[in-house]
């Protein structure tokens, strides 16, 4: 792997970890496996597109993506707390209708941003290079989003989100509505997806219709590699392994990608393959520990 | 006179280094399917044919925006002598790496396939490309795809036209096309399909909508041309295409978009790179030859059978 490519893959582990700390909010505290994201990826990023070529600035057109993804995650958890549409089938669903709004926003599939003003603008005026201020943004916003996350989750409101995770009836008794909790969840999950998104968008130069799809197994994928490999002990501790989790699997990629050994290298299509691979590791390296402890 | 000897004499040394390669040329492809396939084979065959050593790093995105963001940030660290990119995503990411890669590591940057270079921010305009950036257009020339449907059917009153909304070349070909065709008085029916699953649903959607269906150089449609290409024939619904290589799987007749074509002219273009033209001066082509494929078999099957005078202008019928 070249030294621009391992910088690649940080920049990108960097920004889909936000996404990653989305969807870890959503799969693992609420235990609400949520496929908005692969379609709340792309709003964000048609969001800010259509915010930045209108006149407003980058970081403004930021928050707009992320209420964007507010509300996209609002309709999924509504769609399953009051409609009673199973969870899966109630994301899939705002996830389709996503596709032809993402068209609608963008008034067509794709949007440009190349030469656009970035959120990177500010950086690059000072004087650091393109390819470094990528990664600095999104190390800062990462970093801002875990630390965000970590102290809302100890807040009084969290600690209700992580209990109805935990125990739903449990929570129900206590007199707390969970529909309410539900939906601000999944709702703040989305936020951080269509953040993602945006800033993605903002970074490779163009915001795409079809730029969402895979977002959820990635994000699956980055949570279980970083669970497997630095530990979900703690809250906190989880939410900072899921943000590395993003980048080792974005290293994954790149390492595939460069692999050349002897004549023998990965053919482009091997690249699902190592994904699946990768997870099922993952998965099943605790297992075998445990096998082997127990021995 | 003697200039003009100067001119060919360099011109004949450009070409004479050209052996001394290998070079390296690193590819951004977007996904693996037919047309774009055809595009890197017939880039590979005009290099080898005109005995540029190149060694070839092809990536392929599967179709992912965040995979090929990626690629692009490898091939600018792969030191390449020059950079392609197949597809319009691909080219957009290849062209935000590079122009965010230290000075060291800039490398002139060839994209094809890539309809409308100007809407998707590569180049500034055709004549007047980037410093690092051209490339060839797979612009549509719609005027002619239209009149050879109108020769071939001259009552067709409602063509159907099957595409993905979700892809830009497309939706900008099917706004072209609605133009052209409403001067001709022919009336457009729209079906889309999101993914290559929907597209049998999508086809059927037309069935007695419309006189014949005409598929873009869309990538979700091309996918998965043979359900289209079954419905057609089991209805009698004449399928023309906009590429050659689906006449070849069983389309009716295109008016010769030929991808390999397409990727011979990006290797020629390649080769002046290598040799040291600055891609600035170099403004962006469009595809240069057009050609007329039937398929004969397949015109029997949807009962649609040419008229003499297509047959005889035909580059290549299929039997």
């Amino acid at each position: 792997m070249t030294m621009y490519a391992a910088l690649g893959a940080l920049e990108q582990g960097l920004v889909y970890g936000i996404m990653v700390v989305g969807v870890y909010l959503t799969f693992r505290i609420l235990d609400f496996p949520d496929l908005t994201v692969d379609g709340s990826l792309p709003l964000g990023a048609a969001i800010s597109a259509v915010a930045i070529t209108g006149g407003v600035a980058p970081y403004g057109a930021l928050l707009l993506a992320a209420a964007g993804g507010f509300l996209a995650g609002v309709v999924t958890a509504v769609l399953n707390t009051k409609f009673k549409i199973l969870h899966l089938l109630a994301s899939i669903l705002t996830m389709i209708a996503l596709y032809s709004i993402n068209i609608r926003i963008m008034s067509g599939p794709n949007i440009a941003l190349i030469g656009s003003a970035t959120v990177f603008d500010p950086l690059i005026g000072v004087g650091v290079p393109g390819h470094l201020a990528g990664l600095v943004v999104y190390a800062l916003f990462a970093v801002a989003v875990v630390g965000a996350l970590i102290w809302f989750l100890k807040t009084a409101f969290g600690q209700t989100l992580l209990a109805t995770g935990d125990n739903p009836q449990m929570i129900t008794s206590l007199g707390v509505n969970t529909h309410l909790v539900i939906i601000v969840g999944v709702g703040l999950s989305n936020a951080l997806v269509a953040l993602s998104g945006a800033l993605v968008a903002q970074n490779q130069g163009a915001a795409d219709v079809g730029m969402g799809i895979g977002t959820i197994i990635a994000g699956l994928a980055s949570v279980i590699i970083g669970e497997t490999i630095f530990g979900a002990s703690t809250v906190v501790r989880a939410v900072i392994a899921a943000l590395l989790g993003s980048v080792l699997y974005r290293f994954a990629i790149a390492l595939a990608l460069s692999i050349d050994f002897r004549g023998f290298s990965f053919s482009p299509s091997d690249l699902n393959l190592i994904t699946a691979l990768l997870v099922i590791g993952a998965l099943v390296a605790p297992q075998l520990r445990e096998k082997v402890r127990r021995r | 006179m003697k200039r003009l000897a100067l001119v060919a004499g360099i011109w004949f040394l450009l070409i004479g280094t050209g052996v001394a390669g290998p070079y390296l040329i690193s590819v951004n492809q977007f996904v693996e399917h037919p047309a774009l396939d055809a595009v890197l084979r017939g880039l590979q065959d005009d290099l080898q044919e005109h005995d540029v050593a190149a060694d070839f790093k092809v990536h392929n995105a599967q179709a992912n925006m965040g995979t090929a963001v990626q690629i692009g940030q490898q091939m600018i660290g792969e030191r390449a002598d020059l950079l392609v990119a197949i597809a319009t995503p691909s080219a957009q990411a290849t062209v935000q790496a590079l122009r965010k890669a230290p000075k060291d590591l800039q490398r002139p940057l060839l994209f094809t396939a890539v309809t409308d270079p100007v809407a998707a921010g590569l180049v500034a305009a055709f004549d007047r490309p980037g410093d690092q950036v051209t490339g060839v257009s797979d612009l549509l020339p719609l005027a002619e795809h239209l009149q050879m449907i109108l020769t071939y059917r001259p009552q067709l009153k409602r063509l159907g036209v099957l595409y993905n909304a979700g892809e830009a070349n497309s939706k900008a070909t099917l706004v072209a096309l609605q133009r052209l065709a409403e001067q001709n008085g022919v009336t457009i029916v729209e079906a889309t399909a999101a993914k290559t699953a929907d597209v049998h649903a999508a086809v059927k959607s037309l069935v007695g909508r419309c006189d014949a269906v005409f598929i873009p150089t869309d990538n979700t449609i091309v996918s998965a041309l043979e359900s289209v290409l079954k419905v057609g024939g089991e209805n009698r619904l004449p399928i023309f295409a906009a590429d050659v290589d689906s006449v070849a799987r069983g389309a009716v007749a295109a008016m010769g978009f030929d991808y390999y074509q397409h990727g011979r002219q990006t290797g020629a273009m390649a080769r002046k790179i290598l040799a040291g033209t600055k891609p600035s001066a170099l403004p962006v082509e469009y595809q240069q030859e057009l050609q007329l494929h039937i398929n004969l078999k397949a015109a029997e099957a949807m009962g649609a059978p040419p008229p003499q005078q297509l047959i005889d202008r035909a580059a290549k019928l299929y039997r």
